[in-house]
């Protein structure tokens, strides 16, 4: 492989890493907020993530488009109706399939089963919602969708207009997120909550609503990020969470579950990990190993990370949990 | 006395008449996607042998069985459609199946029909391991064509047609799309042409690396051995890099999805290979078609006539064994191989290992709508014939 490829390629391998390790990292809160509090995965979290998906593009496609609005635009308001159905959905799954098993003292490992069982029930209620004969739901592309076809360069790097809206909207949701969480009360009361549950309702903390309110913003984060996802990938159905999910779990694990800016941290790390060994192992070794290795390398990685960092990267640096 | 055997004889005859409307129930099944990503063509198969068997069915419950159609969901996975065929062998009145879309998914669970004999007539699958095993050569048949002629026939297109140098085969790891992916690159590389091999996991959908990279190297062609469901967004993404190239396929793109996920707007310098004659081109097909559309509503696409041809298969094989009583599985395996009548997808027949003797495989330019897409070339081949495995 020629020097010239290898360095060629590395700007815009960067950059694609990057954005999808900021969709993995935008999902990856709802793992790692929830945890933060209740200290059980939320399986159910990778089809909340679908819902918010499918939900973004029937709302574009069937009300938005005829509109005539500027996508972008169009696109916000998806985004926001979205964030909301999902984050709702999610607080529905912690009142029907969560606060029963915790108000009765259930084992964790309890209500891990019953948000496997929800994410199942998620995934084939979508199915049938959408008509199994047909479940690919496209992102709209045609007309003035030809916005996000646009290419901006920079000369070292040509960037697609989709990668750039990814990385702003997600900039502007984890800002918010590191405002609401460090400096309002109710992210005060989050992080009291986090620590010590029962500490946190003697100082007058409405536990069960601070529950709530983790499930809505993580499930609204969620839904933005199944948006996102179908606007740079094209598509939702029923069955795009499981893998995003799957990875997104995993880069909270490996940033620290239960810290914030460890999801951030590890989505990146993730994403970037992920698209470097897939492009980069062909090329060192002349199509031998082809791209579709490319987990290997980086759940390889993540095994050797976790030997070393058994808490995660920023499982153990900071105090608080969420 | 005469009124009292004549009574008798009443009674007799009633009773006969009774028993021959009560042979007992005969099952044919169908095994596809009903769900999933690839769900639209594994439905239109179904819905193609429910086609068949109210036309049809006839054939068998007039000899006195109860005829029922036993729909299976294999997810394109070859794990469920093994799953699934476990259940089928246990279930004494499934005398034929239908299926699979897949061949990674039709080969496995033909090794599980091939146990107790069970007729696998398959509609779409390609891959020549689907009739060349010695374990399941008297169950499996198709009647589509096979993929050491479908990949050969898109490489000679896309090196003496489209005048490609520098191919990129991309499959999608699969047994269809690493078959069809090596056929492809020993016929293109015989022709001179250079190719990049890449593997991409069929649930994969983020293609950056392979995209950026082909930014970098300039291909000439890409060719992508796979399924519309991973195409259509591989298309889409390809072309939002901001690469024109022409992108060509096998037949695993022939599905209005193709234009769906991969954007009406992209379908310039698309192209596939496919072994699904377009119904465009069957005279045969234009009755089908009208009550297909009408039945189900919905445009019978891809592989929806091979999946009502393979039923009439097994109806007119069980119809034969049937005669003499309820048939054994073997009976009917066997009966199959005699089937011999026009199909509205061609002349049916198989040779001694469940092939066509003859199969059609045609090269299709995509249009922005589904039911615009041009045929280019329609060839009729006759069937290699490799040694068993």
């Amino acid at each position: 492989m020629s020097a010239e490829l290898f360095f060629g390629l590395l700007p815009i391998t960067v950059v694609d890493g990057l954005s999808i390790g900021l969709m993995y990292a935008m999902i990856a809160l709802g793992y790692t907020m929830v945890y933060g509090v209740l200290e059980f995965i939320n399986f159910a979290h990778s089809e909340i993530f679908m819902v918010g998906a499918v939900v973004g593009v029937e709302l574009l496609v069937n009300l938005l488009v005829p509109t005539g609005l500027h996508p972008l635009f169009q696109l916000v308001i998806a985004i926001v109706v979205a964030a909301a159905v999902a984050g709702a959905l999610a607080v529905a799954i912690e009142r029907v399939a969560y606060r029963p098993l915790r108000v009765r003292n259930a084992p964790k490992l309890v209500p891990l089963i019953s948000a496997i069982g929800m994410s199942l029930l998620l995934i084939d209620v979508m199915r049938l919602i959408l008509n199994p004969a047909n479940p690919n739901r496209p992102f709209p592309t045609a007309g003035s969708y030809d916005f996000f076809s646009q290419q901006l360069d920079l000369g070292f790097v040509a960037i697609n207009f989709k990668t750039i809206t990814v990385f702003v909207v997600v900039m502007l949701m984890l800002a918010g997120l590191v405002y609401l969480v460090n400096y309002t009360n109710l992210g005060r009361a989050i992080r009291a909550v986090a620590q010590d549950q029962s500490t946190s309702s003697l100082m007058g903390i409405n536990v069960s609503n601070i529950i709530v309110l983790t499930f809505f913003i993580g499930g609204a984060l969620g839904g933005v990020a199944g948006v996102l996802y179908a606007l740079k990938y094209g598509v939702a159905s029923p069955v795009m969470g499981f893998i995003p999910g799957l990875k997104a779990f995993t880069a909270a694990v490996l940033g620290g579950i239960g810290s914030i800016p460890g999801a951030v941290v590890g989505g990146l790390i993730l994403g970037l990990l992920e698209t470097l060994a897939g492009t980069y192992l062909p090329l060192m070794t002349q199509d031998q190993i082809g791209t579709e290795y490319k987990d290997i390398v980086a759940f390889g990685l993540l095994i050797a990370i976790l030997i070393f960092k058994p808490a995660g990267l920023l499982g153990k640096a900071v105090a608080e949990k969420v | 006395m005469k009124k009292r055997y004549l009574g008798l004889a009443v009674l007799a005859a009633l009773a006969m008449g009774a028993e021959a409307q009560n042979k007992g129930v005969i099952k044919i099944a169908s095994q596809t996607p009903l769900s999933g990503g690839q769900s639209k063509l594994g439905v239109a198969i179904s819905n193609g042998v429910r086609q068949a068997i109210d036309d049809e069915g006839k054939l068998i419950t007039s000899l006195g069985y109860k005829l029922e159609y036993a729909p299976f969901d294999d997810q394109a996975k070859s794990e469920q459609g093994v799953a699934n065929a476990n259940r089928m062998i246990n279930d004494n009145d499934i005398l034929g199946v239908v299926g699979h879309l897949n061949s990674g998914v039709a080969i496995p669970s033909s090794e599980v029909y091939a146990r107790v004999g069970l007729a696998m007539v398959s509609p779409a699958n390609t891959n020549p391991l689907v009739t060349d095993r010695k374990s399941t050569v008297n169950v499996a048949s198709r009647i589509c064509g096979r993929d050491d002629v479908q990949g050969p026939a898109g490489a000679d297109f896309i090196v003496q047609t489209l005048k490609a140098k520098k191919i990129y085969v991309i499959n999608d790891k699969t047994a269809y799309g690493e078959g069809l992916a090596a056929a492809f690159d020993a016929r293109a590389k015989a022709l001179g042409a250079t190719t990049t091999p890449i593997g991409i996991e069929a649930s994969e959908r983020d293609f950056a690396s392979v995209l950026n990279r082909a930014a970098a190297e300039k291909p000439d062609v890409v060719y992508y051995a796979g399924i519309y469901d991973q195409g259509g967004p591989l298309l889409k993404q390809m072309r939002a890099k901001g690469l024109k190239q022409p992108f060509v396929g096998g037949d695993g793109l022939d599905g209005s999805d193709l234009q769906a996920l991969g954007g009406p707007e992209n379908m310039k310098n698309v192209y596939f290979t496919t072994t699904a004659v377009p119904l465009s081109s069957l005279p045969a097909a234009k009755s089908f078609a009208e009550r297909y559309n009408k039945k189900f509503d919905v445009t019978a696409e891809g592989y929806a006539a091979y999946g009502y041809d393979s039923a009439r298969v097994i109806i007119r094989a069980i119809s034969s064994a049937a005669r003499k009583g309820k048939p054994s599985r073997e009976a009917v395996a066997a009966a199959v191989r005699q089937v011999k009548f026009q199909g509205i997808t061609g002349p049916i027949s198989f040779n001694n290992r469940g092939d066509l003797p003859v199969a059609k495989y045609v090269i299709v330019s995509a249009q922005a709508d589904y039911n615009d897409n041009k045929v280019n070339k329609i060839v009729t081949v006759a069937a290699p014939t490799p040694d068993l495995k």
